[in-house]
């Protein structure tokens, strides 16, 4: 099978290696087979390959995807595949990216929980079945894997959006009771916030933990809004 | 309130043209009624607001135009829009 697979920085190129085909292979066999047998300088990231950490987050045929959960059955086209960094971040070789924008912005959205009680307060008391909580949980698995960074096309379009992970994030703690939303909203909202979203959607399609940024953007959307109509932003 | 504006005005006008329809027919029923003067009024000016609000990212999107000037140009946009949307409710219905 032949595999085009990126090399160098962003004026690199691709190049193409020929690698045996295998039953139940996935694309991280397949760059780890180019690695270990074909061409050693070949730079790219995993670290569980079962689907748990996110690392090996690439483009494949035009997608962004988890390397480890993709079996090469599924996305091959007539028996080839390429490969390529994800999108929307700078690359550093091959197939690495430089993630620091995408973690910045996790961090200019407010993405850090801020409680106001202290240890001898009682406990919180959350229903796990509030529409609080349930709109919690459904955003609250995000490993920070750049999948849906990666996905959106307005990031790529406004170099400022903060992206749908960060917003994601912000919304988990937006509609959280416990934590002090005060200064969260004014980081959140305007031109490189929630309002940029155009809801395209592809967040949600592609996210491999089947999370929707884009309900969460809507969220924040309408809080914002909320704010907006009384005052409080 | 646009999506409310757009169906009555579908709906209006899909009705009032079966059987055809002549500008002077049109004239008959819309000149000098209040209601629909102020109806198309409404729809035009927040067609004039939500118009620029839209267009904005999209300019920064496509062209990368960001600062003063596009603000600006939206704002002029706006108020085209607004003029020639007036002039058209005012000639139709007064």
């Amino acid at each position: 099978m032949k595999v085009s697979v990126w090399r160098g920085d962003a004026s690199g190129s691709l190049q193409t290696f020929e690698v045996p085909r295998f039953p139940s292979q996935t694309v991280l066999d397949v760059v780890t087979h180019i690695q270990r047998h074909l061409d050693p300088t070949l730079a790219y990231r995993y670290a569980c390959r079962v689907g748990m950490c996110g690392s090996c987050a690439m483009t494949v045929n035009g997608a962004p995807r988890w390397t480890c959960r993709t079996h090469v059955d599924r996305v091959a086209r007539n028996e080839a595949l390429e490969v390529r960094p994800l999108r929307n971040l700078p690359v550093i070789r091959d197939l690495v990216t430089d993630m620091r924008t995408f973690f910045d912005k996790w961090e200019r959205a407010g993405g850090h929980f801020d409680g106001a009680a202290t240890k001898s307060d009682d406990f919180a008391r959350i229903a796990p079945d509030s529409a609080e909580r349930k709109s919690i949980d459904a955003g609250i698995e995000c490993i920070g894997c750049g999948v849906c960074y990666a996905a959106c096309d307005v990031v790529k379009w406004n170099p400022d959006y903060l992206g749908p992970a960060a917003l994601n994030r912000a919304w988990t703690l937006v509609a959280d009771s416990r934590d002090r939303s005060g200064e969260r909203l004014r980081a959140i909202a305007g031109d490189a916030g929630c309002h940029a979203c155009h809801t395209h959607m592809s967040c949600t399609e592609r996210c491999p933990k089947h999370i929707s940024p884009t309900a969460s953007i809507a969220g924040l959307k309408r809080a914002v809004a909320k704010a907006e109509i009384e005052g409080k932003l | 309130m646009l999506a409310l504006c757009v169906t009555v005005h579908l709906v209006t006008i899909v009705y009032a043209v079966r059987g055809g329809l002549t500008a002077a027919e049109i004239f008959a029923r819309t000149r000098g009624s209040v209601g629909w003067l102020a109806f198309y009024s409404i729809f035009v000016l927040a067609a004039a607001v939500h118009a620029p609000i839209g267009l904005r990212p999209v300019l920064g999107e496509w062209l990368k135009w960001r600062g003063r000037s596009r603000e600006v140009f939206v704002l002029l946009f706006g108020g085209l829009l607004a003029w020639l949307g007036m002039r058209a409710v005012l000639a139709v219905f007064t």
